[in-house]
């Protein structure tokens, strides 16, 4: 276990094992994505409420959820760093940084425009939205700390400060809902009793949520392959795969 | 085939919002290819002008 840890810790070894996952991991994002799209916009029946304008959902959630998961990603590897000084769990940190950025983005927008048709609003300062766009924030922030420090070590372990400060928003995204019941609706899905949400609606809406977690594993590791041979310039290893030219 | 484009009458705000995600999560995956393509480049040229 120790030993396996070491080795994923190393460099190399690092590029090698990403390099022979990311095709079988891109493999399966375009299965979940192509059967939850299918899924999600002809099969799924419309809601009786909302109507068709409901199918955001299956953009918009898996988003927001990616915009949550990703952060814990990044304070997770930011705080390794931070305490076990791993070069990789730092990298890690940096290349998720503008991936959990996006989401967050998406999520907002896909959310305005889902509010526009049924709320009336394309936004309202609810809790929900207020703590994502500092979750939008934070990302931002954390980036920006990052660029203007330039030694790279102190950059690093304030970058990795500021994630792990800003991981008490989280909770406060996810529970926003319950505590200050305003205009967001309270969850469907994330909840310990049944999901208030038939099947047919509920399989779409986990296939994008796998193709979404699929997608950020594919592009951080891909980040990471490439930022990990700026890094490591100087080793020998990095040589040898340049001129392999893989 | 044109109800399906409809949307019930919200065609602008949920295709918006697909092409939206689309067009974000393709230039992330474009930008990472672009970078990958320039590192190489730099490096071996990097590597080349040692070698000489």
């Amino acid at each position: 276990m120790f030993v396996w840890f070491h080795k994923l810790g190393s460099p190399p070894h690092f590029y090698q094992l990403a390099g022979r996952l990311l095709p079988w991991v891109g493999a399966a994002c375009a299965i979940c994505l192509v059967a939850g799209l299918y899924l999600g916009l002809f099969v799924a029946p419309p809601d009786y409420q909302q109507g068709e304008s409901y199918r955001i959902i299956y953009v918009h959630v898996p988003a927001a959820w990616m915009s949550m998961f990703i952060y814990m990603v990044m304070a997770t590897a930011g705080g390794i760093a931070l305490v076990w000084r791993i070069k990789l769990a730092d990298l890690a940190a940096e290349m998720a940084a503008p991936i959990g950025a996006s989401f967050t983005f998406l999520a907002l927008a896909t959310g305005s425009l889902w509010g526009k048709p049924m709320w009336g609003t394309w936004w309202v300062w609810d809790a929900r939205l207020t703590s994502e766009l500092i979750l939008l924030f934070l990302y931002l922030g954390y980036m920006a700390l990052r660029s203007a420090i330039e030694n790279p070590q102190t950059a690093a372990r304030a970058a990795a400060i500021l994630a792990l400060v800003g991981v008490v928003n989280i909770p406060i995204i996810h529970y926003s809902v319950e505590w200050w019941y305003t205009l967001h609706q309270p969850a469907t899905v994330t909840k310990f009793d049944k999901p208030s949400i038939v099947w047919e609606m509920l399989l779409p809406l986990l296939l994008m949520a796998l193709a979404f977690k699929l997608l950020f594993a594919y592009l951080l590791m891909y980040k990471m392959r490439t930022e990990v041979l700026v890094r490591e310039q100087k080793s020998g290893w990095v040589k040898q795969r340049l001129e392999a030219n893989n | 085939m044109r109800e399906f484009l409809e949307m019930g009458g919200y065609a602008t705000y949920v295709w918006t919002s697909y092409g939206l995600t689309f067009a974000v999560l393709a230039a992330n995956l474009i930008a990472a290819r672009n970078k990958r393509r320039l590192v190489h480049q730099q490096l071996l040229r990097r590597l080349q002008s040692e070698e000489q």
